[in-house]
């Protein structure tokens, strides 16, 4: 029979030979084998203690910018929540009162915006959709939680630190301390 | 009242003896687990247990605890007496033949000698085999008590297995005795000693027969098809479940450390030194105590490194090396030490 690719090898169907039949030899070898194994430098990485580095273009847990005075660059516009296919963003939209110039960089702001992690697919379409680069996807992913409750992001949970006043606590979360 | 004039002190003497041996054997038998873990987890490029304590050494007594506080049950139909009898022989008979083994050389306390040895029985060696094929009705009443065909015929398996391996190892033991003239451990070790070699330069067909068969005694791979806990239903101890599980487990690493040390004390010269000679016998009797573990632990780390390596036989694989392969070896061994030793007396 023609075969079909040309790595099809014979079966060998020699009858084993008296060393082959006795096992021991064989037992010796494989037992070689693992020995090489048990020496061997083990490849397990010690979660909690150590973490493997994620690659830049990894989709995390989203942040939610400021620009470089500290204002919150979220306008509440939706564009991000209509871009989700998972429908996991929600928000709330607020005006800008007077003597809050510092706060929010535009008259219009979120009041509330809520991610729900358990939703969230982390395929990036709200960084995409959002006109004002207010939101990005981080390279931290969310930690286990005993409640779905703790699931839902608020701004507590999503906003960065503050350039101007939490520079520090911005510079760790960047990792750069 | 001359029935009354007992030794006591000579009954202290054995009675702290058989304590720590016992516990000994447990505390081995408890780090068996641990090593055995770490090994299978080092052989599969993984690191094991490591979160109990440092490198993972509280991990037995976390097993233990668990194995506590699981649910006692006992199965509707089965025989409740016979149930429990199970698990209790299996450990009896694994501790039972601690008894013979001479663990070192005389210890001199306040002017007595103190062997360290429970008993040093002249039929040791038989003594081992008695014990030892007890240990079938450990698995054969556990299996039987569970009432649930797939135990039974578990129990069958393991039966059969070591009734016919017990064979193979008696003939390879023969053949041993056949030189050393003794059926005392204590005197089989002094030999050694004596002669300036051990018995494996004699016998290495007798010691590899001796060494398979001892696998299958203990039921570890690649003779554990009584227990193949990957697929066989867990074997003869399906039904069982808490501690009286933890007993037959338990009761296969005392089994494991008992035949290694005796492995060490028939073929490799026991608590023997080689090529040194310790002056003060105190300090000799630990020393030797020392070496006699460190052979056990080397051999113990073998019996590992086998079970991780080779796959379980089949049942008829298994009957034909038994019966068609070690019986016949051994026999060959027999007879062939014999000539020998018939040549050499006569010259």
């Amino acid at each position: 029979m023609q075969s079909l690719t040309n790595r099809s090898k014979p079966v060998e169907r020699k009858p084993m030979t008296w060393v082959e039949r006795i096992y021991i030899w064989n037992i010796f070898k494989g037992m070689l084998i693992t020995g090489k194994h048990f020496l061997k430098k083990k490849p397990t990485i010690q979660y909690p203690e150590e973490k493997r580095t994620f690659s830049p273009v990894f989709r995390g847990v989203q942040v939610l910018n400021r620009d470089e005075e500290g204002r919150e660059r979220c306008t509440a516009c939706g564009l991000c929540a209509v871009a989700c296919p998972a429908e996991a963003i929600t928000m709330e939209a607020a005006e800008r009162k007077p003597g809050e110039e510092n706060l929010y960089r535009e008259e219009k702001y979120a009041a509330r915006y809520e991610i729900n992690m358990l939703r969230c697919i982390f395929c990036g379409l709200c960084e995409e959709a959002c006109p004002k680069d207010a939101i990005y996807l981080s390279e931290t992913f969310a930690p286990a939680n005993y409640q779905r409750k703790g699931f839902i992001y608020g701004k507590n949970e999503l906003l960065i630190p503050d350039p101007k006043t939490q520079a520090q606590e911005l510079a760790k979360a960047r990792g750069q301390l | 009242m001359h029935l009354l004039a007992i030794d006591w002190i000579f009954l202290l003497e054995k009675l702290i003896l058989i304590v720590i041996i016992i516990s000994i054997s447990l505390g081995v038998a408890m780090y068996s687990t641990w090593w055995e873990r770490k090994v299978a987890a080092w052989i599969q490029d993984r690191i094991g247990p490591n979160r109990a304590g440092p490198l993972g050494l509280l991990q037995p007594l976390a097993d233990g605890l668990k194995l506590f506080m699981k649910e006692e049950i006992f199965p509707a139909s089965s025989n409740k007496i016979l149930f429990l009898l199970g698990p209790c022989l299996a450990m009896l008979t694994a501790m039972m033949t601690s008894a013979v083994v001479p663990w070192a050389s005389h210890l001199h306390i306040a002017g007595r000698d103190v062997p360290l040895q429970i008993a040093d029985v002249n039929i040791g060696i038989l003594y081992v085999f008695g014990v030892v094929s007890m240990g079938v009705y450990g698995v054969m009443i556990g299996g039987w008590a569970s009432n649930n065909k797939f135990s039974l015929m578990a129990a069958v398996r393991g039966a059969s297995q070591i009734i016919s391996y017990e064979l193979a190892m008696g003939l390879a033991l023969i053949a041993l005795v056949l030189h050393t003239g003794s059926l005392s451990l204590g005197v089989i070790v002094e030999q050694q000693a004596h002669q300036g070699y051990w018995n494996i330069v004699l016998q290495p067909l007798g010691f590899l027969i001796f060494f398979v068969c001892a696998l299958a005694e203990c039921n570890r791979t690649p003779f554990d098809l009584s227990e193949a806990e990957s697929e066989l239903n867990f074997g003869y101890h399906q039904e069982y479940s808490s501690m009286k599980l933890g007993f037959y487990l338990f009761a296969e690493y005392v089994n494991m450390f008992i035949s290694s040390v005796i492995m060490a004390t028939l073929y490799f010269g026991g608590y023997h030194i080689p090529f040194i000679h310790i002056a003060d016998p105190n300090f000799a009797a630990l020393a030797g105590f020392i070496f006699l573990f460190a052979k056990t632990a080397a051999f113990i780390t073998v019996f590992m490194w086998i079970r991780w390596t080779v796959p379980r036989f089949r049942y008829d694989q298994l009957m034909n090396l038994g019966w068609k392969g070690l019986i016949p070896l051994a026999l060959i061994n027999l007879l062939i030490t014999a000539v020998v030793i018939l040549l050499h007396t006569q010259h």
